[in-house]
């Protein structure tokens, strides 16, 4: 009970309070505080009421199904030779954990997003920055417009966007392998080696204005008195973007590293779109996809529950490990 | 991290609030930084160009034409008719769905954050540090990876293959906890909350009365955020939901357009998505500009 307690106000607030219980000779500091105590009471039980229904839907939805993940992770199902007779569920201890670790499916799936990742983030988050101090800079025309123009896949839902792309990939419908023929450059959008690269184009087109505004809405709350003191030391502007808002905008540039980094770990949305079109895309191609298939194209829930369990540890792991080497950087 | 929010509600357009600034770029450079503006603005706008361009052509147009431009048809209006008739019109009933897990899922949603969002800002209890950074870690959860075991217990209470499978997880968002409580810390006096405790009012209705609506625009931040994460969150229905008429609209059109190979109907798929896209196109621009005139009315307050 600190800073409300102590606020001025507080005695009028303690009025309603009856004071019917001390005498005349006492004096007033110790009912003050026993009613202070029935008014703090009472406002923990009202932060209690309003935190409620948020808490029991949470515990609902994230602390017992990532409690009853784990638990099913130590678990397996036991068949019996023949198959006859009911399956029985046995403990299992870490085993699931070693089956998803020394799965080659899983670690090659692993590696490929991480890949996936290493390129796609970089070139996203870079494309942002720019528009962003583009946006920002005195030399930008109809800065509404672009805004707004690059904003606006955000607001196509992920799933929708691949099929969008899809068809710009598609042989006979695309418009882009006309363009590409006739420029002499047949690129096969859908095979092995270019896969991955279409992929992360549909992510970059999704998410770059979103983070484009993140780091812009950062810029905007800079002082602008910054820019142009360095403005009269005859900074140009690229030097002022490149040594004084670039610094400025770190934070946001680790925020939207972050969610970067945890959007390439969950790639699931665009292969499974893009996969009915091209054998270059296995049923197993991501973790998430791997973890998917093991419970509804096997069955084998245990299995699926471990690879969910580990890829949320190394989710945490990259984005703590992100954050860290961020803020070490900055100091 | 901690400041951005706040940042974002007090920001203000510098080309229009502030003083007109010395213009300094040289022409060359003015034409060249909107001539770069424009062409990236392309690789953002083409695509959206293209699926509406598409969803005017007949399916021999979409193979036969310029992508980029009409075809000999209009078939928009014949288009629009195929997907709506399309299996008994489901699409429609994948609409609604869309409508009701969206809707229903953020208003709830956004009031259970603002709730929360405010206890923890304003009511200093014990623990309340610790509550607060579980909920936070919670933001680190990618969706897919919470989904397999939301279907796991779902599947063992029995709510898998309905509308609450869909419809609780959506009602839950750690983010917008975050963004309430950071925004009730600047934006609630706590002069305004005393008095009106004095004036006699319970704290449940200085919460309704006062609170929610001081928090209005951060509020609507966190409807339209919930609004398109629960339009974008594909893996959840496709694990819970076996049945199609529960479908919202993203997973319907994965499913056509998966079949795509065997079923050529092509401008349905390609029409279906110019439908499910443009009223969240509108939405989003229409609420953008709310979300902004709340924005620069919440600054003149902080």
């Amino acid at each position: 009970m600190t800073r409300d307690a102590d606020s001025p106000t507080l005695p009028a607030a303690d009025r309603p309070a009856p004071s019917g219980d001390h005498g005349p000779g006492r004096e007033r500091r110790p009912s003050r505080s026993r009613s202070g105590s029935r008014l703090a009471a009472r406002r923990n039980r009202s932060a209690a009421v309003l935190l409620a229904p948020f808490g029991v839907l949470f515990l609902a939805v994230f602390v017992i199904p990532i409690g009853y993940a784990v638990h099913q992770s130590l678990f397996r199902v036991e068949r019996s030779g023949l198959g006859f007779g009911a399956p029985r569920t046995v403990f299992a201890g870490l085993d699931n954990y070693t089956r998803v670790l020394t799965d080659s499916t899983f670690l090659k799936g692993v590696g490929r997003v991480l890949l996936f990742g290493l390129v796609q983030v970089p070139v996203m988050l870079g494309l942002a920055l720019l528009l962003a101090l583009l946006l920002d800079s005195r030399v930008a025309r109809f800065k509404r417009f672009f805004r707004v123009a690059y904003f606006l896949p955000f607001a196509i839902p992920g799933v929708i966007a691949a099929v969008l792309w899809a068809f710009l990939y598609m042989p006979g419908i695309s418009p882009l392998n006309d363009i590409g023929r006739s420029i002499g450059a047949d690129v096969d959008f859908l095979s092995h080696d270019v896969i991955l690269f279409s992929i992360g184009n549909i992510v970059t087109w999704s998410w770059t204005g979103y983070n484009m505004l993140i780091i812009y809405t950062s810029l905007q709350s800079v002082p602008k008195e910054l820019y142009e003191a360095a403005e009269l030391d005859g900074c140009s502007g690229f030097r002022i973007a490149w040594h004084i808002k670039v610094p400025l905008v770190r934070p946001a540039l680790t925020l939207t590293g972050v969610f970067s980094i945890i959007g390439t770990l969950q790639l699931f949305g665009e292969p499974m779109v893009l996969r009915p079109m091209t054998a270059a895309i296995s049923s197993n191609y991501t973790p998430v996809m791997l973890s998917y298939q093991a419970a509804f194209g096997l069955n084998d829930y245990n299995f699926a529950a471990a690879v969910a369990v580990v890829l949320a540890l190394a989710t945490f792991v990259l984005s703590y490990g992100f954050l860290r080497l961020s803020t070490q950087g900055s100091r | 991290m901690s400041t951005q929010p706040t940042a974002r509600h007090r920001r203000s357009d510098p080309g229009r609030a502030a003083p007109p600034a010395r213009r300094r770029g040289t022409s060359a450079a003015r034409l060249s930084t909107t001539v770069l503006l424009f062409a990236i603005a392309g690789y953002f706008l083409l695509p959206i160009w293209w699926l509406i361009v598409s969803a005017t052509k007949s399916n021999g147009d979409l193979f036969g034409s310029n992508g980029f431009w009409f075809g000999s048809h209009f078939h928009l209006a014949d288009n629009l008719t195929k997907v709506f008739r399309h299996s008994d019109g489901i699409f429609g009933r994948w609409l609604l769905n869309s409508l009701l897990y969206c809707g229903a899922g953020a208003l709830v949603a956004t009031l259970f954050a603002a709730m929360a969002g405010y206890a923890l800002a304003k009511y200093p209890f014990k623990g309340r540090e610790g509550v607060f950074a579980v909920i936070l870690g919670a933001v680190l959860i990618p969706p897919p990876l919470l989904a397999l075991p939301l279907y796991l217990l779902a599947s063992s209470t029995g709510l898998v293959n309905t509308y609450w499978s869909v419809l609780i997880p959506s009602a839950v968002t750690p983010f917008g906890v975050y963004l309430a409580r950071v925004y009730a810390e600047a934006s609630v006096p706590d002069e305004l909350t005393d008095a009106a405790r004095v004036d006699g009012a319970g704290e449940l209705r200085i919460f309704f009365t006062i609170a929610l609506r001081l928090m209005s625009p951060a509020l609507v931040t966190i409807c339209l955020f919930q609004f398109v994460g629960i339009w974008n969150n594909f893996f959840l229905p496709l694990m819970m939901l076996a049945d199609d008429s529960r479908w919202p609209l993203t997973l319907g059109l994965y499913f056509w357009n998966s079949q795509l190979r065997d079923q050529p109907w092509y401008d349905i798929v390609v029409t279906g998505s110019l439908v499910s896209v443009v009223p969240l196109c509108i939405a989003f621009l229409a609420l953008q500009r709310f979300w902004r005139s709340g924005l620069s009315a919440g600054s003149l307050k902080s």
